[in-house]
């Protein structure tokens, strides 16, 4: 029985103690909704290398740290400092320390009906807001993450787009993990809404102020209503250290668009699930990826694409570098469900191998139960071409700033798909660095 | 003629994946020299541009390279470059992501470093590259786009040519750069060497035609077969070449071929 197995012993003891200090703080329904939350990740239990969907990502490394929940908020004040690096993207900042929501800062064009704050004081205060969402979210556990995930819920952003709403400014979700010597875990939740024939750009990062382990365990629910057009992007940098799952969750109306960016640089292990469900005719997704890893970091996606009726378009892009020791998973999905005809979907990996230890397993999959769709993908792994470098150096550079360029080079297409130019600035930033010419190289960007 | 000489390649022999390809080449280009070196295809022309130009995969068997006096098979690639060694290459390789202006800035500005010239800004660049690209008739717009991605034959042969008049090299080694090029980009390609000509600059011709040849005059013809250099003259060689084809070269150089 999974449900037996010390690591979910420790996690049933964990429940009480956490039941115990939020039961009077939530609204029945929510308890319940843990409850039963708890009770499907005692099924379920911990992923094993034995399940097709975790075969190359072994969590033993998770499960040998004992993490103590993060249960209080810490007393640290919203520090203008933590906000810095952000100021050029002129957002609404949530900022959220050890999983808590400890305040925002908010930029001017806040329309009416729009609500982005943190879930716990909504649930405390305007539960009914947050109730249809929510609910019918934390009622869906494909594994056991998410489950514990909808167990344990520390906090997390609840945003919503009114109807026909323009919102200018991205709205940032700043997870910052204080990663102090003691490792907490922390199961943020954030459900954003963007109602009919509105548009948003949503951030969220996560960050880490120390280097100690600790472990985030975060579920993001899309709900995009008819026409509306979100812009979502993940930003993970978390400390070395730290553990990262996530899964994010998009079910798109009619005529729906989203745009998903998945960054994941940091982390000893890290693994992201996407699910985008078209759900209304003619919607349209593009989930977009970047990954650069190095020493023996892990970083897994898994995306499944659901086009569940006519006329749906997706477009999958993920890039990935990886250095020394590290290893990379890249597993994407297209589901064509009877019935979605003129479905186009077009799926593409690329990986970049920047030494001989370094791997990548990448398993594109296309189930197609329509007989009147457009459907590709193509995967490739592959060093730097030699050639290539050798024309740099014929030309004056040296090995180092070929290498250097060419790996830019690698991944200036993908992080052009960002739309949102101060972020993809950043990005180019963060990437590079560590090199002493990374000043140019992100101009190239 | 001057009298040092730039570029001496002594008894050369390179071996690649365990097959002897050039097998005792011996050369002297001088400044101010046009050389080609002519040969049907699988000769070694190619072998011969790159082992000068630092590609690693040659093993050099026998013999050596001086350039300026010094043993050039042990410089790398870029110290080579930075000395004034330009390789035109034959298939100019794709850099998707890298615009053509950002990669010949850090190219220009690693060899001007190289020689005590402070580095040229965006705008100084900008400036010489648009009056380089001229020479070429180099379309500016291509100037903005990833280095020779989705170029066409002559657009990626016209921007080595380019390439070249922006490093300024001693010895510019040109690799078929004629080949796949119609009569008018042909044309455009030979104004552009033939004005990059300088007493002290030696160009070596790679070619398996002659055409490039009534464009460009060159001083000395050489012609490469099997591995060898089996007959040099002057540019009429080339003509008698053009009119008998390689395979009386092949006789020339085997004997008769036994009936």
């Amino acid at each position: 029985m999974p449900g037996d197995s010390p690591e979910v012993r420790l996690y049933r003891e964990h429940f009480a103690e956490w039941d115990a200090l939020v039961r009077t703080h939530e609204p029945a329904w929510m308890r319940a909704h843990r409850q039963q939350a708890f009770a499907r990740f005692e099924t379920l239990g911990f992923p094993t290398t034995r399940q097709e969907e975790w075969r190359f990502t072994n969590i033993a490394p998770l499960l040998r740290v004992s993490f103590r929940l993060s249960a209080a908020r810490p007393p640290a004040l919203l520090s203008e400092q933590w906000l810095a690096p952000y100021r050029e993207w002129a957002a609404h900042h949530l900022v959220f320390l050890n999983g808590h929501f400890v305040g925002e800062v908010s930029a001017d064009g806040r329309p009416p009906g729009f609500i982005a704050h943190g879930i716990r004081a909504l649930l405390r205060d305007a539960p009914e807001v947050v109730e249809p969402h929510l609910a019918r979210s934390l009622a869906e556990a494909p594994h056991a993450f998410v489950a514990l995930n909808a167990a344990f819920l520390t906090d997390g952003a609840f945003v919503r787009i009114p109807r026909g709403a323009l919102v200018e400014r991205p709205i940032h979700l700043l997870f910052l993990a204080l990663g102090e010597e003691e490792p907490l875990a922390v199961h943020p939740r954030n459900v954003i809404v963007a109602e009919e024939n509105s548009q948003a750009t949503i951030i969220e990062s996560y960050v880490s102020v120390g280097d100690g382990p600790y472990f985030t365990n975060a579920v993001t629910e899309l709900l995009i209503g008819e026409n509306a057009v979100v812009h979502h992007y993940k930003v993970q940098r978390e400390s070395r250290a730290a553990f990262h799952i996530a899964a994010v969750r998009i079910a798109e109306a009619h005529m729906a668009t989203v745009s998903d960016f998945s960054l994941a640089l940091g982390a000893a292990l890290a693994r992201t699930d996407i699910l985008a469900v078209l759900k209304g005719e003619g919607a349209e997704c593009a989930l977009n990826g970047f990954y650069w890893v190095r020493d023996r970091q892990l970083v897994d996606h898994h995306t499944v694409i659901e086009h569940a009726a006519p006329h749906s378009t997706s477009r999958e892009f993920y890039k990935g570098i990886l250095e020394d020791e590290a290893r990379g998973v890249f597993d994407g999905t297209i589901l064509v469900h009877p019935g979605a005809q003129k479905t186009d979907a077009r799926q593409v990996n690329k990986n970049l191998l920047l030494s001989t230890e370094a791997l990548v397993n990448t398993n594109p999959r296309l189930q197609i139960l329509a007989d009147d769709v457009k459907c590709s993908h193509g995967a490739s792994i592959g060093h730097l071409d030699e050639e290539a470098l050798f024309y740099c150096r014929s030309r004056g550079l040296d090995a180092e700033r070929a290498r250097q360029l060419l790996t830019s080079a690698f991944a200036a297409d993908i992080l052009q798909t960002i739309a949102f130019a101060p972020l993809r600035r950043c990005v180019g930033e963060w990437i590079l660095r560590e090199w002493p010419e990374w000043e140019r190289l992100a101009e190239m960007l | 003629m001057n009298g040092a000489a730039l570029l001496e390649i002594r008894n050369l022999r390179v071996r690649v994946e365990g097959q002897e390809i050039l097998k005792g080449i011996t050369l002297t280009v001088r400044p101010g020299e046009v050389h080609s070196i002519m040969g049907p295809n699988g000769s070694g022309k190619s072998t011969l541009a790159k082992v000068l130009a630092g590609r690693e995969i040659y093993e050099i068997v026998e013999g050596e390279v001086l350039y300026e006096g010094e043993d050039l098979l042990r410089m790398p690639p870029e110290e080579r470059a930075r000395r004034g060694v330009f390789l035109a290459f034959q298939y100019p390789v794709e850099i998707p992501g890298v615009s053509n202006l950002y990669f010949l800035k850090a190219a220009v500005n690693a060899i001007r470093t190289y020689r005590g010239l402070p580095e040229l800004d965006a705008l100084e660049f900008l400036a010489l590259a648009r009056e380089k690209a001229k020479l070429v008739e180099l379309d500016e717009s291509l100037l903005q786009r990833a280095v020779n991605d989705g170029f066409s034959g002559g657009e990626k042969k016209r921007n080595e040519i380019f390439q070249m008049a922006l490093l300024e090299p001693k010895l510019a080694i040109l690799d078929e750069t004629d080949s796949g090029l119609d009569i008018d980009a042909l044309r455009v390609v030979a104004q552009g060497i033939n004005a990059l000509r300088r007493p002290d600059r030696a160009i070596v011709l790679i070619t398996h035609y002659q055409r490039l040849l009534n464009y460009v005059t060159p001083d000395v013809v050489h012609v490469l077969y099997d591995g060898r250099i089996v007959r040099s003259g002057g540019k009429e060689l080339a003509v008698e070449l053009e009119e008998k084809g390689y395979g009386w070269i092949a006789e020339a150089a085997l004997g008769p071929v036994q009936s």
